[in-house]
């Protein structure tokens, strides 16, 4: 079995955020990056996949040369290999040209399971598993809290606000996972050394037979046109309870007057 | 004349409150642009929501009655879309921007050649085109985007970003939809629904009022008390991370940058810290109440209503008063 994980390299969400004023876009030097967090989630249930029916494992990044430690830090979890799309066309893609890109890469690799991180911190579109599935024309089998595979079918249980739908298909499948599946490891320092050594193939849009007009800011198909820090919020009320009851009586009068109760 | 396609999203029936507020912002996009407002309804239960529907500014009502929609993952809904683009002029779609409603516009999206904005808390017409205000990075910016020429425009729109107001609209013109879904579209099928809610309280997205709770309970029972609170407020029940964690509440309850992003009138919370993740799914909330016994907690730098005390202290009490002025 060959299990694809596509993870990508985020600003660190406890981080100040610096945008471009020219480009419009996240300044990603200003900030420390990361491994998307959610995408630990998807690297763990990839590892037991490799516990339990010997799959290969790779990862798979779309970004710049910079983002290489983050393919690094993925394989540290011990998966195989890693293949890094890096070209400077890319940069400014918006979730649909990501998935354009990621959909050019599988198309040129052997896989039978796909598996996402339910969304990125950054973007938080969702949208980039989905659409790289519509672009294959295989089943999106995503939010998975739980993943089972039984010879080529694939079962997983889909969360939704209310609880889950049990879903099934056969493979390849794309999957993309919610925090709530596993429990992921940490990468023990024999992954983390033996990960420098890995396999990590590096290819360009060319070796694609993506042209650049079709991904980066040029095709974004959303143009960002203005941004504007939040305006601070005013200072409320703060009140101690002292044991008498009365911060619950202040709490609830003003409940009260805002016409909640 | 060109039409704002608006997919209701539904449950058992009755259309969730985000439909009709994305109804009423259709409707005054439509004055401004100069387009009808045309719903989508997937699934059995169309007849009896149009009135509702029409009320609220749909001049049209696509349906489609077939159990199908549901009965496979995501495509039998994009398919359904894709016939209602085929027959109309489309000025831009709206959609609830909720995980699964999500897919269904990724998928579509590609099959139509359109740009889409997720979670939309404003939208506004500039120049003759649609322009979209969202937040990013956990609500610290906000910004403002438009779908580039020559694309569908397709915009998800955020829980209670706008109020839903009925107009005295009539009853939308119904036409049924006639969809043959692919074999592609049943490749994944749904075998079965597992609902796990307590329906007696409204999911945390739709709600007014959300209580949540976090690590500062100490105990799985603590939630009993926040139930409590809740069910006495009429309000959703959230948690922390720490609180899904540790197995206290289902992740699905989970508010936050990797849980669901609410923007209740009222978020009221019992021992939660207000870590950046956590301020990422609440932050725009309208009204912001915290209850924690740590004077410092980031929490109270965005609140409007702060009780620095313990929570076993003061939501009984709270519980206590809200009932005498109820009763
Ligand atoms: C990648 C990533 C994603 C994350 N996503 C999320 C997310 O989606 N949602 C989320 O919530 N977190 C998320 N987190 C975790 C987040 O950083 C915090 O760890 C978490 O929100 C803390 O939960 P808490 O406030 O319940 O617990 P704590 O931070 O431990 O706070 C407990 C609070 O309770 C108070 N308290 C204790 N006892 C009492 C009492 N008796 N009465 C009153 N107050 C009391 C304490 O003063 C304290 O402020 C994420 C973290 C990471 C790294
Ligand atoms: N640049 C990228 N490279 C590889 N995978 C990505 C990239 N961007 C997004 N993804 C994947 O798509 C998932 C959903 O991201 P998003 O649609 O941006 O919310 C992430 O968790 C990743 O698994």
């Amino acid at each position: 079995m060959k299990v694809i994980v596509p993870v990508k390299r985020v600003p660190d969400t406890a981080g100040d955020k610096i945008i471009d004023p020219e480009t419009k876009t996240v300044d990603r030097d200003a900030v420390e990056s990361v491994l998307c967090p959610i995408n630990e989630f998807a690297l763990e249930e990839a590892m037991r996949l490799k516990e339990e029916h010997d799959a290969e494992l790779t990862v798979l990044l779309v970004g710049p040369d910079e983002a290489q430690p983050v393919v690094r830090k993925a394989l540290s979890y011990g998966l195989d290999a890693g293949l890094q799309i890096t070209d400077e066309a890319i940069g400014g893609s918006d979730a649909l040209g990501t998935a354009k890109i990621i959909a050019k890469a599988l198309e040129g690799t052997e896989f039978d399971v796909v598996i996402f991180g339910n969304q990125s911190t950054d973007a938080r579109t969702s949208l980039v598993p989905a659409a790289v599935a519509e672009l294959l024309g295989l089943p999106s089998l995503t939010y998975a809290r739980h993943l089972e595979i039984d010879g080529d079918r694939i079962v997983v249980h889909r969360e939704h606000e209310e609880g889950y739908d049990v879903v099934e298909s056969t493979l390849p499948a794309i999957v993309s996972v919610v925090e709530a599946i596993n429990e992921p490891r940490y990468p023990s320092f024999k992954g983390i050394m033996a990960a420098k050594s890995k396999p990590l193939n590096v290819k360009s849009l060319a070796d694609l037979g993506v042209s650049a007009d079709d991904v980066g800011a040029g095709a974004a198909a959303a143009t960002l046109y203005e941004f504007e820090p939040r305006p601070p919020k005013e200072a409320g009320t703060i009140v101690e309870d002292d044991g008498s009851g009365s911060a619950a009586r202040q709490l609830a009068e003003w409940l009260a007057e805002k016409k909640f109760i | 004349m060109a039409e704002l396609v608006v997919l209701i999203d539904h449950t058992a029936g009755t259309p969730k409150k985000v439909s009709l507020q994305m109804l009423t912002a259709a409707r005054s996009l439509a004055a401004d642009l100069g387009s009808e407002v045309a719903a989508v309804w997937l699934g059995p239960g169309a007849a009896d929501a149009s009135a509702q529907l029409g009320a609220h500014g749909a001049t049209k009502l696509y349906h489609w009655d077939s159990d199908e929609a549901s009965a496979y993952v995501t495509l039998p809904q994009v398919e359904a879309l894709e016939a209602v683009l085929d027959q109309t002029d489309v000025a831009a779609v709206l959609f609830a921007s909720t995980n699964h409603v999500k897919d269904v516009a990724a998928r579509l999206a590609i099959r139509v050649d359109a740009g889409v904005i997720t979670d939309c808390t404003g939208l506004g017409v500039d120049a003759g085109a649609i322009v979209a205000t969202k937040e990013v990075f956990g609500g610290e910016l906000i910004t403002t985007s438009r779908v580039a020429d020559g694309k569908v425009p397709m915009f998800g729109v955020a829980s209670n970003a706008f109020v839903a107001e009925p107009a005295d609209g009539a009853a939308p013109e119904l036409v049924a939809l006639d969809v043959t879904l692919s074999d592609v579209a049943k490749a994944a099928a749904v075998t079965s629904v597992e609902k796990q809610s307590d329906s007696s309280r409204p999911d945390i997205a739709e709600a007014a009022i959300v209580v949540s709770g976090g690590r500062g309970l100490g105990k799985e029972d603590g939630f009993e008390l926040i139930e409590q609170l809740a069910d006495v407020l009429g309000a959703g029940v959230g948690a922390s991370r720490a609180a899904t964690d540790a197995g206290w509440y289902p992740h699905r309850y989970q508010v936050g940058q990797t849980g669901r992003t609410i923007s209740p009138s009222l978020y009221l919370c019992a021992g939660i810290s207000g870590a950046i993740q956590h301020r990422a799914g609440m932050q725009t909330s309208q009204n912001i109440v915290a209850i924690n016994k740590d004077p410092e907690a980031p929490i109270f730098q965005i609140t409007d209503f702060g009780v620095v005390g313990d929570l076993y202290d003061v939501v009984p009490a709270l519980i206590e008063e809200i009932r005498s002025r109820t009763s």
